[in-house]
C-alpha cells in the first residue's frame, strides 16, 4: 500500500477500522459462549504486541525477538498487584508468616521484599504497567540505537534479553513465583475478576484498550514521524545526512511498542488470572512476531487479525492434533516469508481493496465526480 | 565462606571448577564453529543451527544402535564412523535448506531469521514424531567411561577429555577449510566483496551452498560430540541457540579466533561464578556482562577490517 494521502484516515483506513471495530464488539460478543470470548480477549492482548511490532519491525525495520519481555513485565506489574490484594493476612492465616504471597511464604520469605510495596497501590500498579516496560525499552534502546547497532545484531540481543528475564524469574522463585508465575489472583479491588460477567467487561476494557492504541499507531504512521521511520528503514544513512537524529526516532518508536506490549500483558493478566515465565521468554517473543508477519508486517489493522488467527488455530488444532500444530507453526513461518511477505494485508490490498474501491467509486460517480481519497488510495 | 576448605581442598575445587569450565568451553566452541561459518562468513542467522546439531546427534544414536545389534565386534571404534554419519546427513540437510529457502532470502536477513525458525519447529517435531518424546542416551564405548585420578582429589572423566580433543580437532580442521584451501579463500573472497568475486570468476551461489552445507555438517559434528557427555531429546537445540549466538556476535563475527576467545572466556566465566552463585544466577550475570560489553563494543571482541 503506498502512502498517497496524507489524511488521517484513508476510506480505506475507516473501512479497516470499522470493520474490526464491528468484529471485536459485536461479532464476537453475539456469536461466542463467555468461555470462547475469554479466549478471544487473550489472543486480543498479544494484538496490542503485533501492533507494537507494526510500528517497530514493518515501519521503523527493527525487529525485536524480545518483545514478550515488554509483554511480560506489564503483565508481571499488574499480577503483582493483584496477588498482594489477594494475600490479605485473613486469606492467608495459614502461612507462617499471613499477609505475604503464597509462594513467597513457600520459599521460607518472612517479609515483603522492598520492591513489592509500591504494588499495594493501585495507581501505582497502573503507572508502572507502562512505566517498567518503557524504562526497559528506553535503556536497551539508548545503549543499542546511539551506537547504530541493528538488524540481526539487535535482534539477537534482544533475544538474549528474553532469556536473561525467564531464567532470572524461574532462578528467583521466592520474590517472582518462579516457573508456576503469579497464580491464584482474585479481585482488582474487591472486585472478583473470575466471574463470567466480569471477564466479560474485561474483553470489552481490553478492546477499547486496544482501539486506543490502534488510533495512536495510525496517528503515528500518518504523522511526519511515520515517514520519517520507512525513510530510515529504507536508507538510514540518507535520513541520518539530512540532518535527522535517527536514534532519537527509533528509542521513541521501540518505546512506544514496549508500552502496547506492556499494556497488553497486564490484560493478559486480568483476564486469565495469572502471568508466569512461559509467556516471557525466547519462544513466546518470535511468536508474536509471527502474529505481527502474518497479518501482514506494514498493517496495523491486520496485525490484529493475525493474532487472532494465528491463536485460533493454535488452540483449535492444538486441542485436536497436538502434533500437527508445530508443523502447521513452522510453515506458516516460512510460507508467510517466502510467499507472502505482506501477509493478509498484502493479499486484501492486492484483491480486496481494489474491488471495494472500483464499486464505492461507482457509485459516487454516479452522484457526482470521484473525490480525490478515492483516487489517492486506489493508486 | 572458603574457612570450612583446606588449602589443598580449595586447590582441587578450582582445578574440577576450572575443568568443568574447559567442558563447557569445548561445548561451546563446537556449537559455534558451525554458526562462525555460516553467520560469521555468510551473515545469514540459521535459527536451526540447534536442530541440526540434533541431527548429528540422532545419527550417532542411529549408528550406536546398529553397531551394538549388527556389528558388536567394531563397537568400540563406532564414533568415529557416527561423526562421519553425522556430519554428511546434517550436511546434505544444509545443501538442501539453502537450495529451497535460504538462497531466495540472501537480501532479508531477518526474514531468513523467521523461515529457519519455522524450519526450526518441524526439524523438532520430526524428530518427536520418529524418535519419540523422550531423551535418548547412546552407549559409549567402554574405554570412554570412568575418569583419570590427577590427585586424590582432583578426578577428570575420561569423556570429557574426549570432547576436549574432539573440539581442537574440529576446530583445527575448520581453520584449515577456511585459511588453507581454496574453498575457504574464496569463501573470505566472496564475504569481503562479492561482487567482485563474482566478476573474478568465483561461483558464488555455489560456494554460499557449500559454505551453508559445510557450517551445518560441523553443527552435526557437535551434535554427535554432545551425545559422549549427555542425552539427546527434540527440543535439546533450542536450549543452546542464544548462547550459540552470543559467543558467535560476543567474539566479532567473522573472525574464528574471536569465536574460540569468546568461548573460552564465557565459558569460564560461568563456570566459576557458579560455584559462588546459583547455577540460574551465574547464567543470567554472564550474559548480561556479555551484553552489556555487546552494547559497548557492538563489534565484538575481534573485529575484522572491512570496507563496508
Amino acid at each position: 500500500m503506498s502512502i498517497a494521502s496524507n489524511r488521517l484516515f484513508t476510506r480505506q483506513d475507516i473501512i479497516g477500522f470499522a470493520v474490526l471495530a464491528a468484529v471485536v464488539f459485536i461479532v464476537l460478543p453475539l456469536t461466542l459462549d463467555s468461555f470462547r470470548l475469554n479466549l478471544f480477549g487473550k489472543y486480543l492482548t498479544y494484538a496490542f504486541v503485533a501492533v507494537g511490532l507494526v510500528l517497530c519491525w514493518g515501519a521503523g525495520g527493527i525487529l525485536s525477538l524480545g518483545q514478550g519481555v515488554f509483554f511480560g513485565l506489564g503483565g508481571y506489574c499488574m499480577a503483582m498487584f493483584l496477588k498482594l490484594e489477594a494475600s490479605t493476612p485473613e486469606n492467608t492465616a495459614i502461612q507462617s508468616t499471613p499477609g505475604i504471597p503464597d509462594f513467597m511464604d513457600w520459599n521460607q520469605l518472612t517479609a515483603l521484599p522492598w520492591w513489592w510495596e509500591p504494588f499495594n497501590t493501585l495507581t501505582f500498579a497502573l503507572l508502572a504497567v507502562v512505566a517498567v516496560p518503557v524504562m526497559f525499552a528506553f535503556i536497551i534502546g539508548v545503549a543499542m540505537f546511539r551506537r547504530r547497532v541493528g538488524g540481526v545484531y539487535f535482534a539477537i540481543i534482544t533475544q538474549a534479553f528474553a532469556a536473561i528475564l525467564t531464567i532470572l524469574i524461574i532462578g528467583q522463585q521466592g520474590f517472582t513465583g518462579g516457573v508456576n508465575g503469579i497464580t491464584d489472583l482474585r479481585t482488582l479491588q474487591g472486585w472478583d475478576i473470575r466471574t463470567d460477567a466480569a471477564k466479560e467487561t474485561l474483553y470489552y476494557v481490553n478492546g477499547v484498550l486496544l482501539f486506543s492504541c490502534l488510533l495512536i499507531a495510525q496517528f503515528v504512521r500518518k504523522s511526519k514521524l511515520g515517514r520519517l521511520l520507512i525513510a530510515m528503514r529504507d536508507q538510514e544513512d540518507r535520513v541520518r545526512f539530512s540532518g535527522y537524529d535517527v536514534a532519537s526516532f527509533k528509542i521513541f518508536i521501540f518505546c512506544l511498542g514496549a508500552a502496547f506490549a506492556g499494556i497488553g500483558g497486564a490484560m493478559f493478566t486480568l483476564q486469565v488470572g495469572f502471568m508466569s515465565p512461559t509467556l516471557v521468554g525466547i519462544v513466546p517473543s518470535i511468536e508474536m512476531v509471527i502474529f505481527c508477519a502474518v497479518g501482514g508486517r506494514l498493517s496495523i489493522i491486520g496485525a490484529v487479525y493475525g493474532a487472532l488467527l494465528v491463536n485460533w488455530a493454535k488452540t483449535s488444532l492444538s486441542e485436536s492434533f497436538p502434533e500437527l500444530w508445530l508443523f502447521g507453526l513452522g510453515g506458516l513461518f516460512i510460507a508467510v516469508v517466502m510467499l507472502f511477505p505482506n501477509g493478509l494485508a498484502g493479499l486484501y490490498a492486492d484483491h480486496v481493496a481494489p474491488r471495494i474501491d472500483r464499486l464505492l467509486s461507482r457509485k459516487s460517480a454516479d452522484v457526482g465526480p470521484a473525490d480525490d481519497t478515492a483516487r489517492a488510495a486506489a493508486e | 565462606m572458603f574457612a570450612d576448605y583446606s588449602m589443598s581442598e580449595l586447590g582441587a575445587i578450582f582445578a574440577m571448577q576450572g575443568f568443568a569450565g574447559l567442558i563447557l568451553f569445548s561445548v561451546f566452541v563446537l556449537m559455534a564453529l558451525g554458526l562462525a561459518i555460516i553467520f560469521g562468513q555468510m551473515g545469514v542467522i540459521n535459527m536451526a543451527h540447534g536442530e541440526f546439531m540434533i541431527l548429528g546427534a540422532y545419527m550417532t544414536y542411529l549408528t550406536s544402535t546398529l553397531f551394538e545389534a549388527y556389528l558388536p565386534g567394531l563397537f568400540s571404534i563406532y564414533f568415529f564412523i557416527a561423526m562421519i554419519v553425522a556430519f554428511f546427513a546434517s550436511g546434505l540437510l544444509g545443501l538442501f535448506v539453502e537450495w529451497s529457502m535460504i538462497r531466495h532470502l540472501y537480501k532479508r536477513p531477518l526474514d531468513t531469521l523467521l523461515a529457519t525458525w519455522g524450519l526450526s519447529l518441524i526439524l523438532q517435531q520430526v524428530y518427536r514424531s520418529v524418535f519419540g518424546a523422550r531423551e535418548v542416551g547412546v552407549s559409549i564405548p567402554d574405554w570412554m567411561m570412568g575418569s583419570l585420578p590427577l590427585t586424590d582429589l582432583v578426578e577428570i572423566p575420561i569423556n570429557g577429555i574426549f570432547v576436549m580433543v574432539l573440539a581442537v580437532a574440529i576446530s583445527l580442521a575448520v581453520y584449515y577449510l577456511m585459511f588453507r584451501s581454496s574453498w575457504g579463500l574464496q569463501v573470505r573472497a566472496i564475504s569481503q566483496n562479492r561482487v567482485m568475486a563474482d566478476a573474478v570468476g568465483i561461483n558464488t551461489a555455489w560456494t554460499d551452498r557449500l559454505t551453508f552445507g559445510i557450517g551445518c555438517g560441523v553443527a552435526g559434528v557437535a551434535g554427535s560430540a554432545f551425545t559422549m557427555i549427555g542425552s539427546t531429546g527434540p527440543t535439546a537445540g533450542q536450549l543452546y541457540i542464544v548462547d550459540t549466538f552470543l559467543v558467535v556476535v560476543f567474539g566479532g563475527a567473522g573472525s574464528l579466533l574471536g569465536t574460540i576467545a569468546s568461548a573460552f572466556s564465557i565459558s569460564q566465566a560461568q563456570s566459576i561464578m557458579e560455584f559462588f552463585l546459583s547455577g540460574s544466577m551465574a547464567k543470567v550475570l554472564t550474559l548480561l556482562v556479555v551484553v552489556g560489553i555487546l552494547m559497548i563494543r557492538p563489534q565484538g571482541l575481534f573485529s575484522l577490517k572491512l570496507r563496508k
